[in-house]
């Protein structure tokens, strides 16, 4: 079990809605989430995954109730790392030149090691100078994962991560997520299905229609809250 | 609703009563004639159109700050009635201003001001149209809403500095240039009836907005189950 | 990371996408030109009146060519909802709003100045020794223009019929910094040519209202 650093961060969600319209993506959604948990969000598409980590990521106003967090964060804003479906860089630069933009945005401390390192880690070190218009799928997956670590932010926030990655990539992908982990960073990857990704979770949770209906920490098993995913 | 009943009986009947005052109990003018009698109509309502988007403004700003989806039916009536007053204020105005003055239209502060003002509440009202999520629609139109309503003093203002040198005749001389006593009776009058009417038009759009929120409440209601 | 620096460096990559490319510039450019032909076709500019009017039909070609040039500002974002990055990189949402009026600001300006010359060939109007001014007002009309503009392009950003609606929505809006540029551009190439201040605070003062407005309510534009 990781131990949950100082600096680790908690996040509860308190009698949550989130409605577009006639739709309730999030329905009364009521959650504690301990620093350092690295949690799994199974569910069918529509269940409300994404929508929990938009709003987990600050970017999407709920409806109704509120979202905190815990630990020192300032503005309540704790500025998650978040790999969303798409790519959040832009295709008429470099991958290089959008890390380089983005870690600045960050005030990240030795930009351009960092990026260089992490360039480096995600497999893109030939291609850092191609524009990412140019990526594949796979590719720009990976220009974001590292987007979203430069900072080295204290919540990470995952839809689907492992989508487009190859068998090494998601190895490395995991490898990485561990070590996060256990240094105390909180994750909350929405996965579809189990992989390699679901072993490093320490707490898995199934959304359906907006709500919690299986939670391994109220004593359901891991593999009854992924028992219908894939769909 | 008999509270709307009310307020309705009392409008029309107002209506009714300041168009009979504006023709049988003010004074004949003495250039215009009968035709002036316009005025009281043109003049009160166009101050019930801006009552009406000042009262809309608020309500804007109030949705912004707490989001109460009842500012954002406020804010889409008072803008409604809005624009049907002002309506009657730029269809009126020519059709007194061509016998009286020879010209339907000119570009002097007053008539610039108001025409902006419509085309605005009109691009508010054709923004609405092309949002379709209710809570997305209410934030940005609130705050379109708010910017169309603090430009309108700036168009104000420009037009008067630079326009109203042209020659032109000066339109409506304005309440203030010396309405004679038993014009100025009938005049408040006609403001105050415009308003009671402008009042219960905004109620009444409010409530057919609720209305339609309730429905589709029920709607999704009877979906779920 | 502080609001200015912030901004700064959003300006950065604004700057540096576009001169990469160049697109946006360029047909900016060419549309404007496109207007200011069509124009003096149809109103004769070799009369004498011509450096009445014809000042107002240039104030209107770039007002035509900033309804369109401001619509990628914040569609260019949608592609890869890099929107949603900015939103999160920055430490504060007004930043983005900054670095995207300064870039917009600059785009007009530069396509003012170049249609500056060609304007004064085909409407035979003489701006002599009244270049700073004239800058200058085009400094201030361009940031109204993008101040407002940025402001409603984010809304027509997240409704149908884009297009149509961002010049729907400014040109009313902007009617302000049409009349006051206009009279001070008439001024300054006015056979005896002179300086309007009182239009140069007018439009100083609209940009300042309508960035304190933007200031006010810019985080709500980009809500989600």
């Amino acid at each position: 079990m990781a131990a949950a650093a100082e600096s680790s961060i908690g996040l509860r969600f308190e009698k949550v809605d989130k409605r577009y319209g006639a739709v309730y993506a999030l329905r009364n959604l009521t959650l504690a989430i301990a620093p350092g948990e690295c949690v799994a969000l199974a569910g069918r598409n529509g269940s409300g995954k994404t929508t929990l980590l938009r709003i987990a990521s600050c970017l999407t106003r709920p409806t109704r109730g509120t979202l905190s967090f815990s630990g020192v964060i300032e503005n309540q804003n704790p500025r998650a790392g978040f790999v969303a479906h798409a790519s959040m860089v832009y295709d008429e630069l470099t991958a290089q030149e959008n890390l380089l933009f983005f870690a600045k945005l960050l005030a990240v401390a030795n930009r351009q090691q960092r990026v260089d390192s992490l360039l480096r880690e995600v497999g893109l070190g030939e291609r850092k100078d191609s524009l990412v218009r140019t990526f594949s799928r796979g590719m720009r997956q990976r220009v974001a994962i590292a987007r979203a670590l430069l900072a080295d932010p204290p919540l990470l926030l995952f839809d689907e991560p492992a989508t487009g990655l190859d068998s090494e990539a998601t190895m490395w992908l995991t490898g990485h997520l561990a070590k996060l982990r256990d240094s105390g960073c909180t994750i909350l990857m929405s996965l579809h299905g189990e992989s390699d990704v679901v072993r490093l979770a320490t707490r898995a949770l199934r959304l359906d229609a907006g709500s919690v209906v299986a939670d391994t920490r109220s004593g359901a098993t891991f593999q009854s809250v992924f028992s219908f995913a894939g769909g | 609703m008999a509270k709307r009943v009310l307020l309705g009986a009392a409008a029309v009947l107002l209506a009714i009563a300041a168009a009979y005052a504006a023709f049988f109990v003010a004074p004949e003018e003495r250039t215009m004639g009968v035709l002036q009698r316009i005025f009281y109509f043109h003049v009160s309502c166009a101050w019930a159109g801006l009552t009406a988007f000042s009262v809309g403004f608020l309500g804007n700003l109030l949705y912004v700050w707490k989001r109460g989806e009842k500012y954002d039916w406020l804010g889409v009536s008072c803008a409604e009635v809005g624009v049907v007053f002002t309506t009657v204020v730029l269809i009126s105005g020519p059709i007194w201003a061509k016998p009286a003055w020879g010209i339907y239209w000119t570009w002097d502060a007053r008539l610039t001001s108001t025409f902006i003002l419509w085309l605005l509440y009109i691009s508010y009202l054709l923004l609405r149209t092309l949002i379709e999520e209710p809570d997305r629609r209410a934030l940005l139109s609130a705050l379109f809403g708010i910017f169309a309503f603090i430009d309108v003093p700036i168009v104000f203002g420009a037009i008067r500095w630079w326009r109203t040198q042209h020659p032109a005749p000066v339109i409506m001389g304005g309440p203030n240039s010396g309405l004679a006593p038993g014009m100025r009776g009938t005049f408040f009058f006609a403001v105050f009836a415009m308003h009671i009417l402008m009042w219960f038009l905004i109620v009444e759009r409010y409530s057919l907005e609720k209305m339609r929120n309730d429905v589709e409440l029920l709607r999704q209601e009877a979906e779920a189950t | 990371m502080g609001l200015l620096s912030n901004a700064a460096a959003l300006l950065g990559k604004e700057v540096r996408t576009e001169f990469r490319s160049r697109e946006l510039l360029s047909t900016t450019i060419v549309f404007v030109l496109i207007v200011v032909v069509l124009f003096s076709f149809t109103f004769d500019p070799t009369t004498n009146e011509s450096h009445r009017f014809g000042p107002g039909l240039l104030w209107l070609a770039f007002l035509f060519a900033a309804s369109l040039m401001l619509q990628p500002c914040f569609l260019r974002e949608q592609a890869n909802d890099t929107l949603s990055a900015l939103r999160l990189a920055v430490s504060d949402p007004f930043a983005i709003f900054l670095a995207k009026i300064a870039a917009n600001t600059l785009f007009l300006f530069m396509t003012e100045l170049l249609m500056l010359p060609v304007f004064a060939a085909f409407f035979n109007v003489s701006f002599r020794g009244q270049l700073p001014g004239i800058l200058l007002t085009f400094f201030l009309g361009s940031l109204g223009i993008s101040v407002a503009g940025t402001a409603l392009a984010a809304i027509s950003a997240q409704a149908r019929m884009r297009e149509l609606l961002l010049p729907l929505l400014l040109l009313p809006l902007l009617a302000p910094i049409l009349v006051a540029s206009t009279e001070v551009t008439v001024s300054l190439m006015a056979p005896e040519p002179f300086m309007q201040w009182k239009g140069i605070g007018f439009l100083a003062v609209f940009d300042v209202v309508f960035l304190t407005a933007l200031w006010l309510f810019g985080e709500y534009l980009l809500e989600e």
